[in-house]
């Protein structure tokens, strides 16, 4: 049985279907999809004609490949992408996984994570209890996006789903770290956002100066460490 | 002084004047949207006509009201919307490339037709991309002048190169009438079914190829929202998945929305397709409460369309 399929996504991209419901299962192989296809997303070595793929968004349980209509077109890169994975789940019992353990040091606390409480007395529990349940879990990511370097992570201890706030906030800082119905993340730069908000890193998540520019990427994995405020400030948190 | 630091000083900004090129590619799988000019087609023109080479930046003037002191001798060129722009107090010609001497003070007006002029100028605005491009991406802070996603402001100096003797006695150009659209049109827009196309019902479909649709107030550079017959997909939600150029989405209003160059670049509502992205450019010069209709095209027409246009401008 194939791993996928693929179908148009208008005349500049199609998209790589592997599956239709969010399963950790699907990440591996959508990684290793992404990683193959790469090789068509660079330069070829020499010459300055441009590369076959421009963009390749991995979400959830798709691969959107994003592609310059000039030198391709649908069913000349399809061949292509069908050459380019012909083995695939080889690759995958080989070598099962191939995301990394990212550990994101967090200070929880009222002072940086507004929602801490609230989120507490909705499920009727202490802060504590909160801040262990959530950092015991290690998340898988699932997709990047809304904003750079925003990762979704799932699925949190179903005890700690909380609806996103009615309104959004105008600006929630960087760095901060929150949960939404089923999900956890980090907003990386500061943005409005609705979810609730229960502590904040000191690591960067994206910078345009960083080499890779993020640390995470779709199929690794994310544990959260509970720190102290001074851990947090000596790795240059930002309180404010 | 370094003669590539001077160029045009920004007298008034206008409501929204941004540096744009054709966009940030590669960086979409970060979360970073391509960003980049909203109407291709008159940014392209305005490279074409000053012999520029088809990225070179320029400026997107949405809404006019952008007062310019040129600094440095050499050729502009004005196309998209109709700015009524003006140099030394007379009137310019539109869709034209024009000299312009040190000292002269450019002035755009409020749009007499469309949303977005372009400014292009010889060898193209200067500036540090950011990630390969210098498109501003606001809501990213990524691009434009200062490289973290501003727009234009009072005081900026936009540089430019000197042009040699040769560039600067180019021929002046406009385009032929043929080629210049007017915005004030009616618009059909050719769709490529797509995506979640299956998630609506026939009757939806029929509706949604048989009525108008309005432009609403509430569109930007992002997407531009449509309001008339509602359209109800089933199921009305899907995992987050990639969004390309023009892709048309339905939220749980049912009031369709069209994907532009700052969208996000994952979402999950469910789409009816993509439109021709010739179109979509089309689609960002119409004012609010125009009216606009869908009609089918297959991927071939919209890619062999697509490729034709591309190629004219050497792209």
């Amino acid at each position: 049985m194939a791993l996928w399929h693929i179908e148009n996504a208008g005349p500049e991209a199609l998209i790589l279907r592997f599956g239709e419901r969010m399963d950790p299962q699907l990440l591996p192989v959508i990684r290793a999809a992404t990683e193959r296809l790469a090789a068509l997303k660079e330069p070829a070595p020499g010459g300055d004609k441009p590369p076959a793929i421009r963009d390749l968004v991995p979400s959830y349980s798709t691969l959107l490949v994003c592609y310059d209509p000039v030198l391709n077109d649908f069913r000349s890169l399809s061949g292509q992408i069908r050459q380019c994975l012909r083995g695939l789940e080889q690759d995958l019992s080989d070598n099962r996984g191939g995301g990394r353990l990212v550990e994101i040091p967090v200070w929880y606390h009222p002072q940086v994570g507004p929602d801490l409480e609230r989120v507490a007395r909705h499920h009727g529990l202490s802060v504590e209890e909160v801040i262990r349940r959530h950092s015991q879990r290690d998340y898988p990511v699932y997709a990047i996006g809304f904003a750079p370097g925003f990762a979704y992570l799932g699925n949190l201890d179903p005890t700690l789903a909380t609806p996103r706030l009615d309104s959004p906030r105008q600006t929630v800082p960087a760095g901060s770290v929150a949960l939404a119905e089923q999900q956890t993340a980090v907003y990386p730069i500061a943005t409005p956002g609705g979810w609730n908000l229960l502590g904040r890193t000191p690591m960067t998540l994206f910078d345009p100066d960083l080499e890779g520019l993020c640390p995470l990427s779709p199929g690794d994995t994310v544990r959260f460490v509970p720190i102290s405020r001074e851990q947090f400030l000596k790795a240059g948190g930002v309180e404010e | 002084m370094n003669d590539s630091d001077t160029g045009f000083e920004v007298l008034e900004p206008g409501p929204l004047t941004l540096v744009q090129d054709l966009g940030r590619f590669g960086y979409q799988h970060l979360g970073l949207s391509p960003g980049g000019a909203a109407d291709e087609h008159a940014f392209l023109w305005g490279n074409r006509l000053l012999g520029n080479h088809p990225k070179c930046p320029a400026l997107e003037v949405t809404l006019g009201g952008l007062v310019l002191r040129a600094h440095k001798t050499t050729q502009i060129a004005l196309t998209g919307a109709d700015l009524q722009a003006r140099l030394n107090g007379e009137p310019l010609s539109h869709w034209h490339s024009h000299r312009i001497e040190a000292g002269d003070r450019l002035e755009l007006g409020y749009p007499a037709s469309g949303v977005r002029g372009y400014l292009a100028v010889m060898g193209g605005f200067q500036f540090p991309p950011v990630l390969g491009s210098v498109a501003t991406v606001m809501r990213e802070k990524m691009g434009g002048p200062d490289g973290q996603g501003r727009p234009v402001e009072a005081g900026d100096c936009l540089p430019c190169p000197t042009p040699t003797a040769r560039q600067y006695d180019r021929r002046l150009m406009g385009v032929l009438s043929r080629f210049i659209p007017d915005y004030r049109q009616p618009l059909t827009l050719g769709l490529v079914a797509g995506q979640q196309h299956d998630h609506f019902r026939g009757r939806d479909l029929a509706r949604f190829h048989n009525s108008d649709y309005r432009l609403s107030n509430r569109s930007d550079r992002m997407g531009i929202r449509l309001e008339g017959e509602p359209l109800k997909p089933e199921p009305a939600g899907i995992l987050s998945e990639g969004i390309p150029f023009g892709a048309v989405q339905v939220p749980p209003d049912g009031q369709p929305i069209v994907l532009l160059k700052d969208r996000q670049t994952i979402g999950g509502y469910p789409k009816l397709g993509t439109l021709c992205p010739l179109h979509a450019f089309a689609l960002s010069q119409r004012q609010p409460q125009s009216t606009v209709r869908f009609r089918p095209m297959t991927l071939d027409e919209a890619q062999g369309r697509l490729r034709r246009f591309y190629r004219f401008f050497g792209v």
